[in-house]
């Protein structure tokens, strides 16, 4: 975006105007499919922002997954407000499944990423694939 | 009891999920799949799961200056826009119907995590 953006400066160039302005389209859409997906199905922005950051929008894989958690998280905090408004499990269930949630990720991120093969990817992909046709179908 | 065992499958899924996968999507799954719980109640608690961490995540990246904030504004408001369009759309659906979908859109994300496995593994080499 940073080359884009002086790009147009430099050049004054039409190509680097459109580059910039279909950039903010980008910028917009990728907001707009993770918010969708945030408001309506309560997760899986990163998985619409990762991929849509590093491969449109040229930021490097490292990057990108830290910069989908500042995306997510304002998402995040306003869904839970909406929700909370509605149906929930009660506030116990809640915060036991959070903090459970809270210790797991840590664990998981700090100590477990580092083994994370390419065969338990593909498990868990196969399980996500069932979980999912489960639930659409049955 | 009940509730170590909702505790229990929020660090199952919290590893999952700290491990890169699923995008924050299994805890969903797990609670309607395995406990019963009705499909709104479990994506408000997968909305409220992801808080705590995300924030210790962000504020960790931020100091490691993996953080990129240029344009970002754009991505958070179009996001937080449409995000309330994506609830009231949840609200107005069936616990049934809601559930239908979110499979469908699980199924979708678990293709995309299937082609990421050989991708990562990739740019570890």
């Amino acid at each position: 975006m940073k080359e884009n953006f002086q790009g147009s400066l430099v050049s004054n160039g039409q190509k680097g105007n459109i580059k910039s302005k279909s950039n903010k389209l980008l910028y917009l859409l990728t907001g707009a499919l993770a918010g969708i997906a945030n408001g309506l199905f309560g997760g899986g922005g990163g998985m619409i922002v990762v991929p849509l950051l590093s491969r449109f929008l040229k930021m490097e894989s490292k990057k990108a997954h830290a910069t989908a958690i500042l995306i997510i998280l304002p998402m995040s905090i306003l869904s839970s407000l909406l929700y909370s408004s509605g149906k929930t499990m009660g506030a116990m269930p809640t915060i036991f499944t959070a903090v459970g949630v809270t210790i797991g990720g840590a664990f998981g991120a700090l100590v477990l990423s580092k083994l994370s093969s390419k065969w338990i990817c593909i498990i868990f992909s196969i399980v996500m694939a069932i979980a999912g046709v489960k639930m659409l179908f049955f | 009891m009940k509730n170590v065992l909702f505790g229990l499958a929020g660090v199952i899924s919290g590893v999952l999920g700290g491990m890169g996968m699923g995008g924050g999507t299994i805890l969903i799954p797990v609670l309607t799949i395995f406990f019963g719980v009705s499909q709104h109640s479990a994506q408000a608690v997968n909305l409220v799961s992801f808080i705590p961490m995300a924030t210790i995540s962000l504020v960790i990246h931020i100091k490691n200056k993996y953080v990129v904030f240029k344009n970002v504004l754009y991505i958070i408001i179009a996001g937080l826009i449409t995000c309330v369009i994506g609830y009231l759309i949840a609200n107005a659906l069936s616990g049934e119907m809601l559930k239908r979908i979110f499979g469908g859109f699980l199924s979708v994300l678990s293709i995309f995590q299937f082609i990421g496995c050989f991708k990562n593994q990739e740019q570890k080499k």
